[in-house]
């Protein structure tokens, strides 16, 4: 299958003394997607973070198509990688189209400014994200949803070939919830990104994803085909609440008792 | 869409405002010079009185002004960026207090122009060390943390400042004071702040781009290609070198700093490329035109040039500010 682009060797993530995952082992090569499940403050962001190159692992080590982020350097590691925070603070005014513009920056020279062919290629995210007539609209008057939906386009506008999503439908209604994660599938789908993200919602990860990595919280993980982690008796230990799975037109939802 | 063209067109009207500004300041003062024979003076064609004045007074002072208004603009902008706070200025951390502390001490001690200049950018520097290293730390600096610690150094030179004052006598107080409030009748040789004005202009310009990812975030930034860590000791370290320059040539003077940066991202936006270079010709153009006032309106008395440049920033920005609201939807 050749080098896949994410590889996480031996990972123990940690913030102080807090374990969140132990010698963690997984691979993601092109078109794959893993959802990452797990309790408030279980560490999920934590390990997406360390996923990204952001932050520094207790041990082990993670691997972009082969190569340390330390031996790739800043720039060539975001033609790789993409990552959707979770948190956004705008401290200056700018309008929709500029921010989405960001997002082209791995891609221009040092000197160069953005041109047509970068234009095209943001006004084509808008639109897949559903606000093309936002172009010139000022960040800071959009709503929560609109701007998660602008991150969204940055980050497709990057063109990474690997996709870390932290909660890429937090704010979102449902129709654009499904829409989102739609525009992420067609990504794996059609140009070969592999994808982590961390959901809130089984049985979206269940439909949209085709593995999923369960963070206990306390150093325990566990890896596998979504069919086989994302069961009741799983989950309810997870959340440590119970769910009850209901199937219907050969899709699934967990239901909590 | 930011574009070059859109760019240099607005550089270059700021450019004709820099030079008209400059002109304004060897024309206009206690004797009228006529334009023309400005340019004769400057060509060296003069040897008269008008010629002695316009070369060797007002185009040195009106100089220092341009590179000092330009470095604290400069240091102004970067700051916002590095501290994503728009209410930063080259003043927020410390770095005017410990030059004030080291001015206002050599005054005290009775040190003529050069000691005052020269204890004002000690005292600069070692107040940049000081925040910088407290606020490394254990290096995960933040912007909160350098923030604070910018803070609590400058009300500590503020204390600094203010006990000297009050023990002082009563003959320094007045040069303390215009000291305190900027001042560029004394400004002398304007060759080292104009060297330092092009040498960051020149090291800052091409990171600007990065500085756009670095003002929507770090992490952000880091993801999009940036190094961010680097980036951050030398955008800090540039607006430093930046603002103790012009502390130590004339004093600190307030307003540009703050004001200029946010007058530029009003009228043309908040791109680095076209932002820094703008806000360099602006606040330079912007303090010559203060201290020309400074020095004509109540001739011969001369008003501290601080006075000036709040007297003139304040209804612009307020202005600027009102129109800015009801454009946005």
């Amino acid at each position: 299958m050749g080098t896949p682009i994410l590889e996480a060797r031996k990972l123990t993530v940690a913030i102080g003394d807090k374990i969140f995952c132990r010698d963690l082992d997984f691979v993601l090569h092109a078109g794959e997607r893993l959802a990452i499940l797990g309790r408030n403050g279980a560490g999920k962001s934590t390990l997406l973070s360390v996923l990204a190159g952001l932050r520094a692992p207790r041990s082990g080590e993670v691997l972009i198509d082969g190569a340390s982020y330390a031996a790739l350097g800043a720039r060539a590691s975001a033609l790789i990688r993409g990552w959707l925070p979770q948190v956004r603070g705008d401290a200056f005014a700018s309008t929709v189209l500029e921010t989405a513009l960001v997002g082209r920056h791995p891609h221009l020279e040092r000197w160069g400014w953005e041109s047509e062919q970068d234009a095209k290629i943001v006004r084509q995210a808008l639109a897949a994200v559903d606000l093309s007539r936002f172009e010139a609209r000022d960040i800071q008057t959009l709503s929560a949803g609109e701007r998660q939906r602008l991150a969204i386009a940055t980050l497709l506008a990057q063109q990474p070939k690997l996709l870390l999503l932290d909660e890429p439908i937090a704010h979102l209604d449902l129709k654009h919830q499904i829409a989102m994660l739609e525009l992420f599938a067609a990504a794996a789908r059609e140009r070969g990104a592999a994808l982590a993200m961390v959901l809130h919602e089984p049985a979206l990860a269940w439909r949209f994803c085709d593995r999923a990595l369960l963070i206990h919280g306390d150093g325990r993980s566990e890896c596998g085909p979504v069919r086989e982690m994302l069961t009741a008796e799983r989950l309810s230990s997870l959340y440590q609440y119970p769910l009850e799975a209901i199937e219907s037109d050969g899709r699934i939802s967990f239901v909590p008792r | 869409m930011p574009t070059r063209r859109r760019a240099l067109l607005i550089l270059a009207a700021l450019a004709l405002l820099a030079l008209a500004s400059m002109a304004l300041a060897l024309v206009v003062g206690s004797i009228n010079i006529p334009l023309i024979d400005v340019v004769h003076a400057l060509l060296g064609a003069d040897d008269g009185v008008a010629g002695e004045v316009v070369r060797s007074l007002r185009l040195p002072r009106a100089l220092a002004g341009f590179a000092c208004g330009g470095l604290l603009a400069l240091a102004g902008a970067l700051l916002q960026v590095l501290l994503r706070n728009p209410l930063a200025d080259p003043y927020v951390l410390g770095i005017s207090g410990g030059a004030g502390v080291g001015a206002l001490f050599a005054i005290l001690l009775g040190g003529g122009l050069v000691v005052v200049n020269g204890s004002a950018f000690v005292g600069a520097l070692a107040a940049m060390l000081m925040v910088f290293g407290l606020a490394h730390g254990d290096g995960s600096w933040t912007q909160t943390r350098l923030l604070l610690t910018g803070v609590i150094v400058a009300s500590g030179c503020g204390a600094a400042v203010a006990l000297m004052l009050s023990i002082a006598p009563d003959h320094k107080l007045r040069s303390m004071l215009f000291w305190l409030m900027g001042d560029l009748s004394q400004a002398g040789d304007p060759s080292l702040v104009l060297f330092v004005l092009a040498v960051v202009l020149a090291v800052c310009l091409p990171f600007a781009r990065e500085l756009n990812l670095l003002a929507r975030g770090a992490d952000l930034a880091q993801t999009l290609g940036v190094a961010v860590a680097r980036l951050r000791r030398g955008v800090y370290l540039l607006a430093s070198l930046a603002t103790a320059a012009a502390v130590t040539q004339a004093g600190a003077i307030g307003f540009i700093g703050l004001i200029v940066p946010h007058l530029v991202r009003l009228a043309a936006g908040n791109d680095q490329r076209l932002l820094l270079p703008a806000s360099a010709l602006a606040g330079g153009s912007l303090l010559v035109i203060a201290d020309t006032l400074a020095r004509t309106l109540v001739a011969p008395q001369q008003l501290p040039v601080g006075v000036l440049t709040a007297l003139i920033g304040v209804p612009v920005f307020l202005f600027l500010l009102t129109r800015d609201a009801r454009t946005r939807r």
